[in-house]
Order: C-alpha cells, then sequence, then structure tokens
C-alpha cells in the first residue's frame, strides 16, 4: 500500500516537471490524442512496466497493480479513498494492490467527458458519481473475464474471480488480471446498462473502514501541494487587492521599489489589484508591503457591520419576502394560541481559512496555458484559464494537486486562476506562482452570508404547537454568483434545511400552521458556500428555538421534538440513534448538562446529542455525540473522520467565528483575532452510523450544522437563557 | 551569505538577514514540507526542530540562527517515516489534507523528547497547532500511542448500526 502511494506521489512530481504527448491506449485499440502528462503510463513507466488501460477508470499493470482513476478533487474529505473502495468492490482486484491517479479536465475534455463532473462540493464525490464509477469498475472485471475465457476457449460463465485471480475450477486454471489486462482492453465493452451492481450486503471492499491511501507523503513532508510548485526559471508573485470590496486600484509607484531585491516586475492585475514578481516569493511579498499604492475605495467605504445589520432587520420586517413555503395559516394559529413565543437569532460572515492559503502557478505561452491550482473544481479552473489567456480550451491544461483544505472556497470560484494568469502573461514562458498571505486570504475570501431570524411560535393549553413562522433575512450565494438568476421559490439555498420536499434537505418537523420564508438581503461583501453553507445558521436557529419553545411548552426538549416527528421517520430516527449513544435519558454528574439537535442536508439526516459545563462563565464542551444516516456507508473510518472534523469547524465557528466588517472591509485578517479552535478545546467526539441503505446521502457536509444547535442548547440547558448571536465570545454565559 | 544546518546538511544560502527561517527552507534550501500559514507564528505549520526546541520558523529570521544550530525539518526527522510519531501517526490515519501535518508531527516529536509519557494536560499545552479539517481528536490518540501509551491511544471508533 505504501509503496503504491509513494508512487503516486512520484507521478506528481514527474507531471509537474515533465511534458510530453503520449498515446492512450483504450478499447479501440489505441487513440492518439497528443495531451500532455500522462499520469497512468507516467507511473507504469517510472516502474519500467507499461499499464494497460482496460477502460477509463481502470489501468492494469503486469504486476497486478489496478490503477484507478478519479476526477473528484481530494482536500482531505477522503473521497479519493472511497472512489477508490467503490471501483475495486465492482473490479474484484486486490486492494493491496490498489493506486490511485487524477485525471486532468483537459483529458476529461478531449475524451468527451468520459469521467464525469469533476467539481467537489456539496458532499457530492461519492452520492453522485457512485453508480457510474462503480459501473466502470464492474465493466472492467466483465471484460477481464471475458479475455481469460476467451484465452481458455470456456464459456465466461464458468469462471469465478477474486482478490484480481480469475479463476476456471473445472480446469483448475488460475490467471491473474495483469496477465489478461491487453487481451481484456480489446474486449467490447459490456453496455453500462446491463450490469447489475453488487448490494451493499456482499460488499468486501466498500463498506470497510479501510485505511486512507494517501496517508504516507503526508507524514515526511513529501506531499506536493499547489503551494509547493517548483518549476524551472520559475518566478514568485505576491498580490494585494483593494481592501474595501468593490473599490478599485488608482496608482501605485513601482519606481519607488525599483533597487528591492530580486525584484522583477509590478503587474497591474485588474482594476482592483496589484501585484509584485520577484525571484523568491518573500522577496516579492517584502516589496509589495513597501509599494506605495492609491486605492479608490469607492462607495462600500462606508459600509460597515450597522449598516448591514440594519438592512437584515429590514428584511425581517418588510411586508413581503423573496420566497418560502406554508401549511396551513401559521398567522391565525399564533394569534389564537395560548402561549406565543418569539425569538430573533443572527449569525455573521465567516471566513474559510483553509491551512494553504490561496495560490497557484501558471504558465503561459502563445499556444499553451498551463496552471497548478488548488481546485475543488478544475473544470472551472480550465474554463477559467481560458477566458483569462485567451486560449481556446484544447490549448489549457489544469494540474491539481490535492488541496491544503478546501471547505467550499476553491469551487466556483476561480480568482486565484485569473489572476495568475493575468501575471504570468507579463512572462511568457516563465511559470509565475502566485501566493496570497493569510492577511490576503482573509480580506477576500467569499464569505458564509451573515443573516437574521425572526422565529414566532405558538402552543396551545396542552403545550401542543399550533402555529410556527420563520423568516430569515440575509444574503444570497446564488445572487452573488449569478445576479442576472431568477431568485425565488421554496427551494432557494437560503432555506436550505427547510425544504418543503423530502430527499435532500428537508425540514424536520410535522407542523400544522407552518409558514416559511426568506427576504434576500445583499451586501457587498462577497459570499459563497463554506462547508455546510446556510443549514449552519439554519440549523442553529430552527434548533435552538424548538429548545425555547419546548421550555416555554414545559416539556424535555427531545420529547417535544419527537411529538413533531411522526410525519418524518428518518430524521426520527437519526434523532433516536443520536439519543441512545448519548444516553439521553441517564443522569449527567452534577454541573454537566445535556443539549440535542436534529437536521437534513445534502439528501443525509443528523443528530447530535452534546454535553456541557460552565465554570465562571466559560464553556467546557466535554462530549459531543453524533448520529447520521448517508444511506450508504462507504468508509466508517473515514466518516468518522470526517465528523470529527465537522465539529472542529463549527464549533470554531461558534466559539470565535466572526469577520467584523468596518469601513467596507474586513478587520480580522489573520488567525490573531480570527481564532481557531485549538486541540485542548475539542470535545470528545463519539460517532454512529445508521445506514438505510435505501439512498446515498453526502458526508463531508451534513453534520456540521447539528454541532453548535446541541451545544447551545446545552448551555440553554444549563443558564436557562437561550443564546441567540454567535460567535459565543462575544456573550456573556451566566 | 549564511551557513545553515539543516537535516544535518551545511547549506550557503543566499538571502536577505531578515528573511523568515521558514522561507529560506522553502525557497533557498529547497524543502517544502515545512509550510506557510499565517506568518505570525499563530498555526503552527512552520514548527521545525532548532538544537531540539520546537520553533514557528516563520518567525525565526534568518540572522538569528547559525552554522552550529541544528535545524531540523519534517523531511530530516527520520528515515522512512520511522519516527515513533509518524508511525503513530499512520496506524491512527491522522491526516485529513495533511497541509498541517509535518507541523503536528513536530511538535508532537518535540513534546516527546522531552516527556516520554505525557499526560491529557501535556498534550493540550504542547500541541497548539491549528488544524481547519479538525484532526485534532486523533492527533490526541496518536501522541499517547507513539508514547506507548495504550490508554488514550484509541479514537472512539465509528458505531455502524445496519438499518436496510
Amino acid at each position: 500500500m505504501t509503496k503504491n502511494v509513494t508512487n503516486t506521489h512520484r507521478d506528481t512530481i514527474s507531471r509537474k516537471v515533465s511534458r510530453r504527448s503520449f498515446v492512450v491506449g483504450s478499447a479501440a485499440g489505441g487513440l492518439a490524442l497528443g495531451m500532455h502528462v500522462p499520469f497512468d503510463i507516467d507511473a507504469a513507466n517510472a516502474q519500467g512496466a507499461a499499464g494497460t488501460e482496460v477502460n477509463a477508470w481502470v489501468v492494469v499493470k503486469p504486476d497486478d497493480t489496478c490503477v484507478i482513476r478519479i476526477a473528484r478533487s481530494e482536500m482531505g474529505q477522503g473521497t479519493l479513498t472511497g472512489l477508490a473502495q467503490l471501483v475495486a468492490e465492482e473490479l474484484e482486484c486486490d486492494w493491496k494492490k490498489v493506486a490511485t491517479d487524477k485525471i486532468t479536465p483537459g483529458q476529461n475534455l478531449a475524451r468527451k467527458r468520459v469521467w464525469g463532473e469533476m467539481g467537489t462540493g456539496g458532499s457530492r464525490g461519492i452520492r453522485i458519481s457512485q453508480d457510474y464509477v462503480r459501473r466502470g469498475g464492474a465493466a472492467a472485471r466483465i471484460m477481464l473475464m471475458q479475455a481469460a475465457a476467451a484465452k481458455w476457449k470456456v464459456p465466461v460463465g464458468e469462471l469465478s474471480v477474486a482478490n484480481g485471480m480469475i479463476t476456471h475450477a473445472a480446469s483448475k486454471r488460475r490467471i491473474r488480471y495483469g496477465q489478461v489486462a491487453a487481451a481484456a482492453a480489446k474486449v467490447t465493452p459490456p453496455d453500462p446498462k446491463s450490469i447489475t451492481l453488487k448490494g451493499p450486503k456482499s460488499w468486501k471492499i466498500a463498506g470497510q473502514p479501510l485505511k486512507r491511501l494517501d496517508t504516507a507523503p503526508k507524514l515526511d513532508g513529501s506531499k506536493v501541494f499547489a503551494i509547493d510548485t517548483k518549476l524551472p526559471g520559475m518566478l514568485c508573485a505576491a498580490i494585494k487587492q483593494c481592501p474595501v470590496f468593490g473599490g478599485k486600484l488608482k496608482s501605485f509607484d513601482a519606481a519607488a521599489i525599483a533597487k528591492r531585491p530580486g525584484l522583477r516586475k509590478v503587474v497591474r492585475v485588474n482594476d482592483a489589484a496589484v501585484a509584485v514578481v520577484a525571484d523568491t516569493w518573500w522577496r516579492a511579498k517584502t516589496a509589495l508591503d513597501a509599494l506605495p499604492i492609491v486605492w479608490d475605495f469607492g462607495a462600500n467605504a462606508t459600509q460597515s457591520d450597522a449598516t448591514i445589520a440594519a438592512r437584515l432587520a429590514e428584511g425581517l420586517n418588510a411586508a413581503s419576502s423573496n420566497g418560502g413555503w406554508g401549511v396551513g395559516d401559521a398567522p391565525k394559529a399564533i394569534a389564537e394560541a395560548a402561549t406565543k413565543v418569539e425569538a430573533v437569532y443572527s449569525t455573521p460572515f465567516l471566513a474559510h481559512a483553509t491551512m494553504e492559503p490561496m495560490n497557484c502557478t501558471a504558465r503561459i505561452t502563445a499556444d499553451k496555458a498551463e496552471v497548478w491550482a488548488p481546485t475543488q473544481n478544475a473544470e472551472a479552473s480550465l474554463a477559467a484559464l481560458s477566458e483569462s489567456s485567451g486560449l481556446p480550451l484544447d490549448k489549457c491544461e489544469v494540474y491539481r494537486p490535492d488541496l491544503g483544505g478546501g471547505f467550499g472556497r476553491r469551487g466556483g470560484t476561480q480568482d486565484f486562476v485569473h489572476q495568475a494568469v493575468a501575471i504570468a502573461k507579463e512572462f511568457p514562458g516563465v511559470p509565475v506562482k502566485l501566493i496570497w498571505t493569510r492577511e490576503e486570504d482573509m480580506a477576500h475570501d467569499f464569505y458564509r452570508p451573515i443573516s437574521q431570524c425572526r422565529l414566532t411560535a405558538g402552543l396551545d393549553a396542552d403545550g401542543q404547537l399550533t402555529g410556527l413562522q420563520i423568516r430569515v433575512s440575509g444574503q444570497s450565494i446564488n445572487a452573488w454568483f449569478t445576479p442576472t438568476r431568477p431568485v425565488g421559490g421554496p427551494n432557494e439555498r437560503q432555506l436550505q434545511g427547510w425544504y418543503q420536499k423530502p430527499g435532500d434537505a428537508q425540514f424536520g418537523y410535522g407542523v400544522p400552521n407552518l409558514q416559511i420564508e426568506y427576504a434576500m438581503r445583499n451586501t457587498h461583501v462577497p459570499v459563497g458556500p463554506w462547508r455546510g453553507v446556510n443549514t449552519n445558521q439554519n440549523a442553529v436557529y430552527l434548533e435552538c428555538f424548538i429548545d425555547e419553545v419546548a421550555r416555554a411548552a414545559n416539556k424535555d426538549p427531545l420529547d417535544f421534538r419527537r411529538g413533531l416527528m411522526a410525519s418524518r421517520p428518518q430524521h426520527l430516527a437519526v434523532l433516536n440513534a443520536a439519543a441512545a449513544k448519548a444516553d439521553y435519558g441517564k443522569p449527567l454528574p452534577p454541573g454537566v448538562f445535556r443539549g440535542i439537535a436534529q437536521f437534513m442536508g445534502y439528501a443525509s439526516y443528523s443528530a447530535a446529542v452534546a454535553e456541557i459545563s460552565l465554570s465562571d462563565g466559560k464553556l467546557k464542551v466535554h462530549r459531543l455525540v453524533l448520529a447520521l444516516n448517508c444511506g450508504h456507508a462507504v468508509n466508517p473510518g473515514q466518516i468518522a473522520a470526517q465528523i470529527e472534523g465537522s465539529v472542529a469547524y463549527g464549533l470554531t465557528a461558534a466559539l470565535y467565528g466572526e469577520c467584523p466588517v468596518k469601513d467596507g472591509r474586513m478587520t480580522d485578517l489573520n488567525f490573531d483575532r480570527y481564532r481557531i479552535l485549538r486541540l485542548a478545546e475539542m470535545p470528545k467526539v463519539e460517532t454512529v452510523i445508521v445506514p438505510t441503505y435505501d439512498f446515498w446521502g453526502g458526508v463531508g457536509e451534513p453534520t456540521i450544522c447539528v454541532a453548535t444547535p446541541a451545544v447551545l442548547n446545552a448551555i440553554q440547558a444549563a443558564t436557562g437563557h437561550p443564546v441567540r448571536s454567535l460567535p459565543l465570545k462575544n456573550v456573556k454565559l451566566a | 551569505m549564511a551557513r545553515l544546518n539543516v537535516n544535518g546538511k551545511i547549506h550557503d544560502v543566499q538571502a536577505e538577514p531578515d528573511t523568515p527561517l521558514l522561507w529560506v527552507i522553502r525557497e533557498q534550501i529547497g524543502l517544502t514540507g515545512t509550510k506557510y500559514g499565517c506568518g505570525i507564528a499563530q498555526c503552527g505549520a512552520c514548527s521545525v526542530h532548532i538544537n531540539g526546541e520546537v520553533m514557528r520558523s516563520c518567525s525565526v529570521p534568518l540572522s538569528s540562527v547559525g552554522a552550529t544550530d541544528k535545524i531540523v525539518t519534517i523531511e530530516g526527522l527520520s528515515a522512512h517515516a520511522s519516527h515513533p510519531v509518524q508511525k503513530a501517526w499512520a496506524e491512527i490515519d491522522v491526516p485529513q489534507c495533511g497541509y498541517c501535518q509535518s507541523g503536528q508531527i513536530m511538535a508532537a516529536a518535540a513534546l516527546l523528547a522531552k516527556k516520554p509519557k505525557p499526560t491529557d494536560q501535556d498534550i493540550d499545552e504542547a500541541m497548539t497547532n491549528i488544524c481547519r479539517c479538525g484532526t485534532y481528536q486523533r492527533i490526541r490518540a496518536a501522541v499517547h500511542l507513539a508514547a506507548g501509551q495504550t490508554e488514550g491511544s484509541v479514537v472512539p471508533a465509528a458505531t455502524v448500526e445496519h438499518r436496510g
């Protein structure tokens, strides 16, 4: 295993320093594509043994190593290992001889997108590609077995296969995949629709908590991230964008820094950014620090937390909304209720703060444009490269090292690619590596949208919930990315987790009179998807408010929820699984308090139980139990790792996360002010996975949204007071 | 010109005296396992050992180290990732994206050199590096495992209750 991973890593390096055309072996018997950098064949050549492409997903080497092609981006979430498990399961190969390789968007384009979409976000990597990658593995197995049958002149039905070894029991003959791969590549591929996939009950590789395939180079410093790109003759660039969003670059005084060591050029990147290019990045960065720059901050310089909060508050109170859905007559039910409960919640902008700051290396010549980019969407990177370089797509290529964190920052927006290309165009044929400082990364993110929410509930004399109204007012990600897109309707992302329709992010309660709506109130601050996207805010609003209502009804928060979930059996089953694992009914030690929450997103159901204590107003989260039904559990060990990680990312936001706006710009630009949860603050996380195998749900994001409301509800249990605004660092806990 | 001893090899480097050691290691010496994360000694992605002490190299100017100082980066921690910390990291499958892990491993190795049997509190105090993927629970378990301590060295296994 280690050997294979190391080889894959070596390929990554060789890909960066070598360019050559190659011929892709294919079922058609060899298809000249003239593309650069053949991963699998490079890998084979590195070992002095060519591999054979059986189909797009599977390359088999003479030593029986099965190289599985991966189209999605790996950024820590483990999709590479999970996808390989799914292919290997159907391929019936030896897991110990599995290696992986990444295809590029240029290759995907040249082969008519045989590998499907490459975008990696929305917890889709496995759930969206599972069907076709499994069929890819199965098709390769069928072709390998047919090749063996033809060689032995026996019916294929008489053969069996396991661990990459094909057996004809009657004649006691055995042959390895590596020995029939070349013949298999010439077999007519089966119609994918004719393939019957294995059910999860017969899985041997998928469904197992196997170790990741990509760990070894992360332990000795040998893993090459995009920021580590080294190319012959490479220059380095540092960039400064107008601190105020929407402001412009007026002028800069390049002469003032002309004598700085190693300096090559000061580049106007676009109408709002300037870059300094030097022989090393540190020299570029320090020269940029010394560069006199004049900005036109523009009209947005008047914007601040206060102006933005006022705009959102107006949205809460506006006569009309931008969309939503409901049943019954919520205003009437609440007006007639014995008890009315009302609360206004709010959550701030948040930065992604990936550990690897934004960066991109570009090399542009008259007829070829290349970038090395940390991208969650390599095809979007290719499009950005083509647009900025002016070269057609087939003259462009994107190499995609694994990412040092993504969390939604590096998908649809390809700002770092556009900038790197604009800078590299000033140096034809010379690779230029652009690296943002942490401060630049924090000042120019696409932030988690800010919002406020008013919730109003009516209870009858028995404490039954008769009516619920929810109005969320906040910024729309969809509107930021596509201003011309028609906005409206119940599926607008601002209502994520509160949808009427089942299947993706359904509202988890049955309420007889319900009204849910959103008011879109946009700001000048760029927004984008942030791990969990709007489920984060909406789960805090709904789940903390449900606890408030349960208390008003004098009911236990779990019992109260159960009473509302008869029409939501899948939500309820996960809530119950969390409660059972956490021993919900059992007494806690003195001073320890419990909170619970449930929510749905990314087609998966999540629930959490938190145990906390408060000492002199200081919060300690002792334990978090998370339950998840993601339909199919491809790697329980990696699911647990994602759940642990989602707790850390979610609690960082709950405890510390905010991006204040002053004079139109961000004020907290590094980890001294944008504090991140550290090891000492990490609660013990326990995971219970309850797969029902009747759907495919996401894993990377779903659980993040329940961790925070579970903790906040435990605080409410401890203090008797709800927490209605985040982060907790600004809230007096007593 | 400055002379440095990095991973037991002498390097003569050309850089301004105020250049952070991190960037000398990455750009002049060419070892990129040591990472840039914040530049202000907050995140620890740039952690290296200088004379056995873990240091955040983004905030160590080149002028403050000399040829007699023994600098060890992640690449020089062991041959073939054989340090107990690296082996424990592999055993527990600690890394997710991996970007911060060089620094985490260097911090853990320095901790164990001083305290071969660290308590949870020792780990809390020593392991202050930032991980955005949230691998902290596994880091804690792996440090215990590297110390040969079975107690605390186990990550709570995911319970799988098949409902299908």
